[in-house]
């Protein structure tokens, strides 16, 4: 049995805008998804922003309700055993919220060991245990409005984990975090699927995806636009090659112009100091330098490289089709 | 089960007591805030020249200080669960959501308690009102009775909060309209009659008649009390029963977080 199921999950916001004459306007954030995620498994869901990826979490761990399609979880359909699932899941999202500030980390961990139904006799150990699990020992007792960001991302850790959940969620854990703190909290999560926790795990980072995750499904605009292993997404692109391109000054109606020319797959930019990078995928076998450079318009041009694929050239060309 | 609840529940008050207690700021207020309305109210009916008006009014100021600090406090909480993105959190657990709600609504009554002693205690040095009480046992009954009622209340419009984000303002209006019609500075008997079964079907009505009663003699404290604590058990179960279809409407809705 699969310990995530979701099948045609579709989810509707409906917006208004105007203060008199209100206009009520509907937005598919998640618009039929499918995928299954087996037990014991680490799958990624990548995307950008506003793909869906929240808001898939959010249904799956019963906080929204579905507009149509069906999620189990661990066998457990998400509507109607809500409350079964929520025994039997964690949630842990990144960020500074979630925390009650005003109260120590000791505080937080006892209120919530109480609301999953952590026996009274066990809480204090299990506290601990996590406590030590997350490297926050020996602070716990200090409030948590004086937490530096990593440590309160690790408290909302060790609170997703006091139940001992057969499944976990973990919306952009690492987001905002140090890169010391990430390595850190990137070797916890890996602790967890080694003691056969399912995680279900969402981030914008991909070689964080990459070290972590068993599979991978990328969410674009409320759908699943690819799935399988890091492997098999870089697989995908990787009969093709990229184009790097240092600009100075990159002019406008540029990137329009790359993507017009033929055999181009897609382009990205990325912002570094006084320069672009112009980040251009290609199809395989094609040398298109030449023609990339005749579309910058004669504009400052430093460094021009071409090199492999790896899965974020996979996940740009994905969400940029 | 009824064990574990209860356990939720004290566990809960205890919780969001100590949490609304640390700041000393918001502790200040609930402390300084009703002592204004009690000076406001203490000065009128000390213009009437009757001394029993004055032990009236820092009865009704007390009370009033428990109301204002549950129905205000209650939303006020309610949004800080939202801001502070915990409210997710407490819905995501798998315990029933009401006992999460119910403590909010008691501690808040609770921090109500600073306030009824503050007012009692102004009167006494400030405005010297003695308070003799005529029945020692029925007031202490009459006290914690009325305390849960109100608690109860601002439960059930905490459940309310949990729903619609803006309703949290709610608790500020309903803050005047109810020290009028549950008869804490005006006698009922001075409203219109049509008013009359609004304040009836409200606790905080029978908790003051309670509270009154047992303090200045006549009436009936002990049937006080069992309204006030009957209609206090009533706002609970209905808002118990509210608590599910609420939730739910939350969750069709999307408005349990901001963001």
């Amino acid at each position: 049995m699969a310990a995530i199921e979701v099948e045609g999950l579709r989810r509707t916001y409906k917006t208004s805008t105007g203060t008199i004459r209100r206009k009520s306007k509907l937005i598919e954030a998640v618009r039929g998804i499918d995928f299954q995620v087996g037990e014991g498994e680490l799958f990624g869901l990548l995307g950008p922003n506003g793909a869906g990826k929240t808001t898939t979490i959010k249904m799956l761990i019963t906080l929204l309700i579905p507009t149509a399609g069906k999620a189990r979880v661990l066998g457990l359909d998400v509507v109607e055993d809500a409350r079964e699932v929520r025994k039997r899941i964690g949630y842990v999202f990144g960020g500074e919220r979630g925390v009650y500030e005003r109260l120590s980390g000791y505080d937080n961990l006892r209120y919530f060991a109480e609301l999953y139904g952590v026996p009274p006799r066990e809480q204090r150990s299990r506290i601990e245990l996590l406590l030590e699990m997350v490297g926050l020992k020996g602070r716990e007792h200090e409030r948590a409005e004086g937490y530096s960001r990593g440590m309160k991302q690790r408290l909302h850790v060790a609170r997703g984990l006091l139940h001992d959940p057969d499944v976990v969620f973990l919306d952009e854990p690492t987001i905002g975090l140090d890169p010391v703190g990430a390595r850190e909290l990137r070797a916890t999560i890996s602790t967890l699927v080694e003691a056969g926790k399912t995680v279900l795990l969402t981030t914008h980072y991909m070689f964080e995806a990459d070290a972590l995750c068993d599979r991978i499904a990328v969410i674009d605009k409320g759908l699943i636009v690819s799935e399988g292993t890091p492997g098999e997404l870089k697989q995908a692109v990787a009969a093709g090659s990229v184009v790097e391109v240092e600009v100075f000054g990159l002019p406008e109606g540029c990137v329009e112009r790359v993507r017009a020319v033929a055999g181009v797959r897609s382009v990205s930019v990325e912002e570094r100091e006084q320069a672009q990078i112009l980040i251009v995928q290609t199809g395989a076998d094609v040398e298109l330098t030449h023609a990339i450079l005749g579309t910058l318009d004669g504009a400052s041009v430093g460094r021009v490289a071409r090199r492999e694929p790896t899965l974020e050239d996979a996940y740009v060309a994905l969400v940029s089709e | 089960m009824i064990r574990r609840s209860a356990r939720v529940l004290l566990m809960g008050w205890l919780f969001q007591f100590k949490q609304m207690s640390r700041s000393s700021f918001d502790s200040l207020l609930a402390v300084l805030w009703p002592l204004f309305f009690a000076t406001v109210a203490f000065f009128m009916f000390r213009a009437g020249g009757k001394p029993d008006a004055l032990v009236y009014a820092s009865l009704g100021s007390a009370v009033m200080g428990i109301w204002t600090a549950t129905s205000v406090a209650a939303g006020s909480a309610l949004q800080r669960e939202r801001w502070y993105g915990t409210l997710e959190l407490l819905v995501a657990a798998p315990t029933h959501f009401s006992l999460v709600l119910l403590p909010v609504g008691l501690a808040t009554a609770t921090v109500g308690t600073y306030c009824m002693a503050s007012t009692l205690l102004w009167g006494r040095l400030v405005f010297g009102i003695r308070l003799t009480i005529e029945h020692p046992v029925l007031f202490g009954l009459a006290i914690p009775a009325t305390l849960l009622s109100i608690g109860a209340l601002g439960f059930l419009m905490a459940v309310s909060f949990a729903r619609y984000r803006n309703s949290w303002s709610l608790g500020a209006t309903m803050e005047y309209p109810v020290w009028l019609i549950c008869g804490f500075l005006v006698p009922l008997a001075l409203l219109p009659a049509e008013v009359r079964p609004i304040s009836w079907a409200l606790a905080p009505t029978w908790g003051m008649r309670a509270i009154r009663h047992a303090a200045q003699g006549g009436g009936s404290p002990l049937l006080d009390i069992g309204m006030c604590v009957a209609l206090g058990a009533a706002y609970v179960a209905l808002g118990v029963v509210l608590t599910e279809a609420v939730l739910r409407a939350a969750r069709a809705r999307a408005s349990l977080s901001l963001t």
